[in-house]
């Protein structure tokens, strides 16, 4: 907005009492939004102090977690989220610029609607109605047709090892991927979009199919755009909680298949925290959310720094 | 370039086509199939003693989840009562008033970084902030993370709709001597009203599916919600707890709350959507 507006507002050369009274309030409103931002930093670091000096950096590679003898570590969980939003991204990444492609390029302006509400719709459920049918229909079926099929294909593959059990770290990734698909979509689509129609119709006009007008020209017209969509998705797949306590299964360990039960930061925290009732024991759940405080704010710090340069430079709203 | 043939060119054309609407019809399938599963499974435990009884201890048949409705309906309240105003306010201060100075901007930072952080990290700040000092989980906090979680929602929807508001209309009542907040409240939100409504909206569909910051905030309750500094029953929290036991009468209730929480998540949403796609033709 460049037209400077009159910020003060004077009667007879005074300030109106009840405007400076009315732009301190909204100021007000404007400091708590920063405010809990730095209270949730102050008060995850403080509350995870003792937790912080008894175990120092070991608590992020130490794969101990015994409440009994008071020893933690936060390595399943850490690697629980990490390899969960990497099966997550392996396959919303693809799939959403997919989806993207055939909103944008392919279906005819009507279904293009339609389908884009129905991608809309997968974000509004929210995350325990995923974990319910995750738990309940996703995980039996999991078991009984995809893991069975998966060991079969690939019989020594180490990843696709051990019992069907449907629950654990693979189907929580699937779900995972089904949540964080309508972001990373809607982000492509709208990074498609912004390709000036001139550039691509130049390449139609070189006989380009639309695939490879896609390939070459949009996707690496709008190559940055598209990264910052995976960040972001990134970001939300980071910290998903209850759909992952759900389905992981929830176990401090770390196996090489994927069928194994697992957990994740955020996991550990919605099964375990309401449960410590040692003061160690409930610092290092805080220690874990701090972990993951970090992780997020880590992608989103990039993803929006990175959307907002390209916005800068190709001028177009996003 | 090595130079291709027609044929394959058209081919691997039509290939990619076909698996973008492929993975297009797969996810919509994903929806129905998700929405399938709660109506039916939900549909067949609702009834009225659902919506008008306390819940029973597994195995004894009948009871519902009055409790926890009613608990969630108020919590939300709550939290609307105090997130909403809030968020109006931050959001007039980035429009009208801080613009694009050096605060305002960084106040849109956090703000972004907020919308961003996980809900179950609100859940943990609630938890220090409010349930370790009184010694015990209540409805208020309950009710103050959910608003924490609308804040950066309705702050961000304010801006965006009150910058449409043209100046001219800012202009021409501050020339007929009104004062600044006469102009804000009764001209530019006047004329935003239903964006204002929408976001409003969409900030409670984003609430009242939410359950990890609940956890360690309001719990959850077999009673009735009589006083708010008490463990307050919720349907998210129920689901949860009901789903993660072993009884099959409790596992079906939870099919039953989750067919209510999506069926008015999704109505607000739809709801929500629709005034946005009106307001853009």
């Amino acid at each position: 907005m460049k037209t400077a507006l009159v910020n003060k507002f004077s009667r007879s050369g005074k300030l109106i009492r009840a405007d400076i009274v009315f732009r301190w309030l909204t100021v007000f409103g404007a400091a708590i939004v920063v405010l809990v931002i730095v209270g949730i930093v102050l008060e995850l670091l403080l509350h995870s102090r003792l937790s912080i000096k008894q175990f120092g950096l070991k608590f992020f590679i130490s794969r101990a977690w015994n409440p009994v003898t008071g020893e933690f570590g936060a390595a399943s969980s850490i690697y629980g989220t990490i390899i969960t939003t990497l099966i997550a991204m392996l396959l919303a990444g693809p799939a959403g610029l997919a989806i993207a492609l055939f909103l944008v390029e392919l279906a005819p302006p009507k279904l293009s609607r339609a389908v884009g509400v129905g991608i809309e719709l997968l974000a509004a459920i929210p995350s325990i109605i995923y974990g319910m049918w995750g738990l309940f229909v996703f995980a039996p079926f999991m078991a009984n047709y995809v893991q069975p099929a998966l060991a079969k294909i690939t019989p020594r593959f180490p990843l696709f090892q051990g019992p069907p059990m449907g629950i654990g770290i693979l189907s929580a990734g699937i779900i995972l991927a089904i949540m964080i698909l309508p972001f990373i979509c809607a982000v492509s689509r709208e990074v498609f979009m912004m390709v000036p129609g001139v550039v691509k119709e130049a390449a139609y006009a070189m006989g380009g199919t639309t695939w490879e007008v896609t390939y070459k020209v949009t996707v690496r017209y709008g190559l940055h755009g598209i990264l910052g969509a995976m960040f972001l998705g990134l970001g939300r797949g980071v910290g998903e909680t209850m759909a992952v306590t759900f389905v992981i299964g929830n176990n401090h360990s770390i196996s090489a298949s994927l069928f194994a039960a697992g957990n994740s930061i955020a996991s550990t925290l919605a099964n375990e925290f309401t449960e410590a009732s040692e003061p160690l024991y409930l610092s290092a759940l805080i220690e874990l959310g701090l972990a993951l405080m970090v992780l997020t704010f880590g992608f989103q710090v990039i993803a929006h720094l990175w959307l907002k340069s390209i916005r800068k430079k190709t001028g177009a709203g996003l | 370039m090595k130079p291709r043939s027609r044929a394959k060119r058209i081919f691997v054309n039509r290939l990619v086509m076909a698996i973008s609407a492929a993975v297009s019809g797969l996810f919509l399938f994903i929806l129905g199939w998700v929405l399938y599963e709660v109506i039916m499974r939900g549909g067949a435990t609702l009834n009225f003693s659902f919506f008008t009884k306390l819940p029973t201890p597994p195995g004894v048949s009948g009871g519902g989840l009055a409790n926890a409705i009613i608990g969630t309906l108020m919590m939300t309240v709550l939290a609307i009562a105090i997130g909403v105003p809030i968020g109006l306010l931050a959001g007039i201060y980035l429009s009208e008033f801080g613009q694009e100075g050096r605060f305002a901007n960084v106040v849109r930072f956090m703000c972004n970084m907020l919308m961003g952080t996980p809900s179950i990290i609100i859940g943990m700040f609630v938890y220090a902030l409010l349930v370790v000092p009184a010694h015990r989980f209540s409805g208020y906090a309950g009710a103050v993370a959910l608003a924490i979680l609308m804040l950066p929602v309705v702050t961000k929807t304010t801006e965006d709709i009150l910058k449409l508001v043209p100046n001219t209309l800012r202009e021409s009542a501050l020339a007929l001597a009104a004062p600044r907040w006469k102009v804000t409240l009764g001209v530019v939100f006047r004329a935003g009203k239903s964006g204002l409504l929408t976001g409003i909206l969409l900030a409670i569909a984003r609430i009242s599916g939410e359950t990890a910051p609940l956890l360690f905030t309001a719990l959850n309750s077999p009673y009735w919600p009589r006083r708010f500094q008490e463990p307050t029953a919720n349907l998210t929290v129920t689901i949860f707890n009901y789903a993660m036991s072993p009884y099959a009468d409790w596992q079906q209730k939870a099919w039953g709350a989750s067919l209510l929480i999506t069926v008015g998540v999704l109505l607000l949403t739809v709801i929500a959507r629709s005034a946005l796609a009106e307001r853009r033709e």
